[in-house]
């Protein structure tokens, strides 16, 4: 495989930036996110270069790798801390690096008020490079470092605002709930060590058709677990929603470029194990199916739009593991509704950050409406994102989504018809809240105080905005057009057979369609030819008020995890109190006890001294006496 | 003469410097006991010199000997200079290390 000395310079230029952030302290606050934003500038034209230079090579060589240096070397195991650039890699160093730029320089006017300005650039920064070690490791180990820094890097984020107390327990939960993910991933690097002998995606790659079955399932389980956990998947997935409590520019991040991305790409990137393993991929896509209903289900009922849309990611991400466990029909669909999603989902975000900054960080979308007419520029950019993941021709979410649906659906018997149903139910449940959010937001009547005084974002907010929107209407296209994603990743796919058509693709753009259409309608009668209360009804149907409450997400995990947990601990409390401490305790007292009893025996007296010691000898003659009569 | 009277003898010196020691206050006489039970010891040594007709037990009881004056002197003035200080001959007086 070709070396390429480059690769180092994608993930040393943020983490650069970061380190010198953060040990600078306040000397950098002046110009901080400038070389910050720089930077990651900086990571994204080396992550050009790359591409041409990988568009220059024939197929077949256009993996580049870099040895960086040996880490472990263990007798006849060694892994060495290597980056490894591939047709996959790239979209993901692309889409990282892109998004993330524009997301910095979002951030200069976005987060100008805020002291701490400096420490959030380099936290972005370390985001940045955490992820881009998670794309670029060439091995399960090197990945699980990448993994681990985008776990810190969004604790630190979420909790940036750590000042209030809601916000640090919502990064706590984000942090513990992607442990039990981490935790899925050692696990399978373990098996993967135990019994294949070898942690790096080549070397798994090639015993994945002599290893067992039974060991393939057991480490694409395990890949499954630490997906669901790191890209909020079902059960995973209620850390979601409380993320929102950091900046919006975070939540932007998040959810397009890096972190719940990475479960995604853990999957496409262990494409051998799955294709190994059919009950792990069926699982796969069947967690898919559950979490694109379970995100949908609840965008509909959130007035909190920031929750809106992290609903709607869990719902998007939802399409992209299902279409993961399609095999290797679904993945190139799945990588490419990921990056459409990166573009139409950061704008989106971005423009909701641009909606609080004009209406006081209000994020009740009840107390919005007609923002049309003060925020143009939000207005277009969030509405052609919104056409883009409602699936409208010929936006970007329109190809990648049509796509999953109908490789849903192709793959076949009962399977295949129940997938893609709950795709295409989706599909219409996305359009009916997506478009909810839209006129709560932008074309109801005015709904807020007259104290609020909306207003058009600075242009550092809006160009990036801007930037995303254009992606959001063509990346679509540009990536469909003859198959081009499809051509680019097959190198990294195993072949697989014509698959059977159950519909006409044709049939099938129409059946989505029809779906969004009537998706559309209901929520234009329910929001925007009725009128709107500022103050959320209560009397609504059971359903909603389930809905409101994230489908009882937390109750659950409360009932049956934390509280049996909590029960638990104090168990162990206890046994730690009266049983360990009890004995370490009981023999110190034993000591102290025989030591006072004894010292009794310590008269001073020098007679009754020579009285025990005459005793003692003539006991000790004695005994001698008897032994040796 | 039987030997074994040299023995019983011994014994007899042993047994008085032995009730000496445990019974008198007067550091003075309670050292005299223990020079007493040293030398019944040495005569017992002696005597069963004589009876195996071997000469190790008058080069222990020449060990004794020294070891005995050596201990004199210590013994002595360890009594004159707590006598000294504390005005008095009584070894149960001296039971400060109790505390």
């Amino acid at each position: 495989m070709v070396t390429n000395s480059g690769l180092v310079y994608l993930i040393a230029l943020p983490l650069f930036g970061a380190l010198s952030l953060l040990l600078l302290g306040r000397r950098a606050d002046k110009w901080g996110h400038l070389l910050a934003t720089a930077l990651s500038a900086g990571s994204f034209a080396v992550g050009l270069f790359q591409l041409s230079e990988m568009l220059g090579r024939a197929t077949e060589s256009r993996p580049v790798t870099q040895k960086l240096f040996t880490w472990i070397s263990v007798g006849s195991f060694n892994v060495d801390a290597s980056l490894l650039l591939d047709q996959l890699s790239i979209c993901f160093v692309l889409l990282i690096t892109g998004v993330g730029t524009l997301i910095h320089i979002y951030s200069i006017s976005y987060m100008s008020d805020d002291p701490d300005r400096r420490r959030f650039f380099a936290f972005l920064n370390l985001f940045i490079a955490a992820m881009l070690l998670l794309v670029l490791g060439d091995s399960y180990l090197n990945l699980y470092v990448g993994w681990e820094g985008v776990g810190l890097a969004s604790y630190l984020l979420i909790g940036f605002w750590n000042q209030k107390a809601a916000y640090a327990t919502a990064s706590k939960k984000a942090f513990i709930m992607n442990r039990i993910g981490d935790m899925g991933l050692s696990f399978a690097i373990m098996i993967a060590f135990a019994s294949l002998g070898t942690v790096s995606f080549s070397g798994v790659k090639e015993n994945a058709h002599s290893a067992s079955e039974a060991t393939m399932t057991a480490i694409g389980i395990m890949l499954l677990v630490a997906a669901v956990g790191k890209s909020a998947q079902f059960p995973l997935q209620a850390w979601l929603g409380d993320a929102m409590a950091g900046p919006t520019p975070v939540s932007a991040l998040i959810h397009a470029a890096t972190m719940v991305t990475a479960g995604v790409y853990l999957i496409v990137r262990s494409n051998f194990v799955f294709d190994a393993a059919p009950t792990a991929q069926l699982l796969v896509a069947i967690i898919g199916a559950i979490t694109l209903m379970f995100g949908a289900l609840v965008g509909t009922a959130k007035d909190d739009i920031k929750k809106a849309l992290a609903a709607s990611t869990m719902s998007q991400i939802g399409y992209m593991i299902l279409g993961a466990g399609l095999g290797p029909a679904g993945y190139a669909f799945a990588i490419m509704h990921l990056l459409t999603h990166g573009f139409f989902k950061a704008g989106m975000f971005l423009g909701a950050g641009s909606v609080m900054h004009g209406m006081n960080d209000e994020v009740n979308m009840r107390k919005y409406g007609a923002l049309r007419k003060f925020m143009p520029i939000t207005f277009i950019t969030f509405g052609l994102g919104y056409l883009a993941i409602i699936g409208v021709p010929p936006f970007a979410g329109f190809y990648s989504k049509d796509m999953l649906i109908e490789t849903a659906l192709n793959a076949g018997g009962v399977k295949g018809i129940l997938l893609g149903g709950t795709a295409l139910l989706g599909a219409g449940i996305t359009a009916f809240y997506m478009t909810r959010v839209m006129i709560l937001t932008f074309t109801s009547p005015k709904r807020w105080d007259d104290n609020q005084h909306p207003h058009e974002s600075p242009i550092l907010m809006w160009a990036p905005m801007a930037i995303l929107a254009i992606g959001s209407v063509s990346s679509g296209f540009l990536l469909s057009r003859g198959d081009a994603l499809k051509h680019w990743l097959e190198p990294l796919f195993e072949e697989h057979g014509e698959h059977t058509e159950l519909l006409p693709p044709i049939v099938v753009s129409g059946l989505a369609l029809t779906m969004v259409a009537i998706g559309v309608a209901l929520a234009v009668v329910k929001y925007q030819l009725s009128e709107v209360e500022a103050v959320a009804p209560e009397n609504v149907t059971e359903f909603t008020q389930i809905a409101r409450r994230d489908l009882l997400q937390d109750e659950i995990n409360e009932a049956l995890f934390m509280r049996p947990g909590q029960v638990l601990t104090s168990v162990l409390v206890k046994f730690d109190e009266s049983v360990i401490d009890g004995a370490v305790r009981g023999i110190g007292q034993i000591a102290m006890g025989s030591g006072s009893s004894l010292r009794r025996t310590q008269t001073g007296f020098v007679r009754s001294y020579a009285m025990l010691i005459l005793i003692g000898a003539a006991a000790l003659i004695a005994a001698i006496w008897v032994v040796t009569l | 003469m039987n030997i074994d009277n040299y023995l019983y003898l011994s014994a007899l010196l042993f047994t008085i410097g032995a009730v000496g020691v445990v019974v008198r206050r007067n550091a003075i006489v309670v050292f005299m006991c223990v020079e007493l039970m040293l030398n019944a010891a040495n005569l017992t040594l002696v005597t069963f010199s004589r009876i195996n007709g071997t000469l190790d037990g008058q080069v222990v009881a020449f060990f004794t000997m020294v070891v005995a004056a050596c201990e004199v002197v210590v013994g002595l003035a360890i009594i004159v200079t707590i006598y000294r200080s504390r005005r008095s001959a009584s070894i149960d007086d001296a039971s400060l290390l109790k505390r």
